[in-house]
């Protein structure tokens, strides 16, 4: 029996049009019921630390793919990408930025905490829709991971 | 503005019909990808160490002449020029230790070559699609 949170994809955002629009857009290609979404950034570590009101998870149950935004409440993006890229439970689990940011600042700091993509928030809500799609194309069914 | 000597994908690859192919898929999904080949990783390594233009994308095979793939991400992510350029191992091998022995040297992603024909093309389209188009880089 699958529980809800041994999810394929984990979305970490808290903007909730933009939530809606994701799912949306993973349902095209029948990912919608495979994500788990989480809304801040201390929600998205106590998820895949199993920590707080996860504490019934198992971290070695970990997604296919993390989709991260940036400008987060609580714990902003960079520090949870830091905590799962720190930890050998969790480091591999591949970790794409899904953020309205296009500073460079941002996109060198992701990188050089080894981010595994980063894509910039399509403005127009077609592109949007396609690029998540492509997203959870290519993370949920392309891409093979070591575990 | 696009700088006529930048390089999009350097695809290491020492199969002359699988770099044929990969070629061809480029083309076939209209991506102007501007691609640079290295038939093994004696070669990549040279390129990317270089001062030549470094790539937007790494596609790099794991069974190579000289030296081999996971050599190749090994250096390129031990080096600071190369270290954030994004890796995708591009490989027949879908052996749990390839597999686990990439990720554990910081590969971006792991995409196994598919068998069918028809099926490969659509995954080079789509990988350089997701990689030159949708992914930001650091270029």
């Amino acid at each position: 029996m699958t529980i809800l949170e041994d999810a394929e994809i984990l979305l970490v955002e808290d903007n909730p049009n933009d939530v809606e629009l994701t799912l949306r857009a993973l349902q095209k290609n029948n990912l919608a019921s495979k994500v788990y979404v989480v809304k801040d950034g201390a929600e998205a570590l106590d998820f895949i630390f199993a920590t707080g009101p996860f504490a019934h998870r198992k971290v070695e149950n970990l997604p296919k793919v993390i989709l991260l935004d940036l400008k987060l409440p609580k714990v902003d993006g960079i520090e949870v990408l830091k905590r799962v890229k720190n930890d050998d439970r969790t480091k591999h689990t591949p970790v794409v930025m899904l953020t309205s940011s296009q500073e460079q600042r941002d996109v060198l700091e992701t990188y050089s905490l080894g981010v595994n993509s980063y894509i910039v928030k399509p403005v127009e809500f077609g592109n949007f829709v396609r690029a998540v799609s492509e997203l959870g194309v290519y993370w949920g069914l392309l891409n093979k991971l070591p575990y | 503005m696009t700088d006529p000597e930048a390089v999009d994908i350097l695809l290491v690859e020492d199969n002359p019909n699988d770099a044929e192919l990969t070629q061809r898929a480029l083309k076939k999904a209209n991506l102007e990808a501007r691609l640079t080949i290295a038939r093994d990783g004696a070669e990549a390594l040279d390129y990317l160490l270089s001062d030549r233009p470094k790539p937007k994308v790494i596609f790099l095979d794991l069974k190579l002449p000289k030296i081999d793939g996971i050599e190749v991400l090994r250096r390129a992510r031990g080096d600071q020029r190369t270290r954030s350029i994004p890796i995708v191992v591009l490989t027949s091998s879908h052996e749990e230790r390839d597999i686990s022995e990439c990720y554990k040297l910081g590969v971006n992603s792991y995409v196994v070559k598919p068998v069918e024909f028809d099926k490969f093309y659509k995954a080079v389209a789509d990988l350089a699609t997701y990689w030159l188009v949708l992914n930001k880089s650091l270029l």
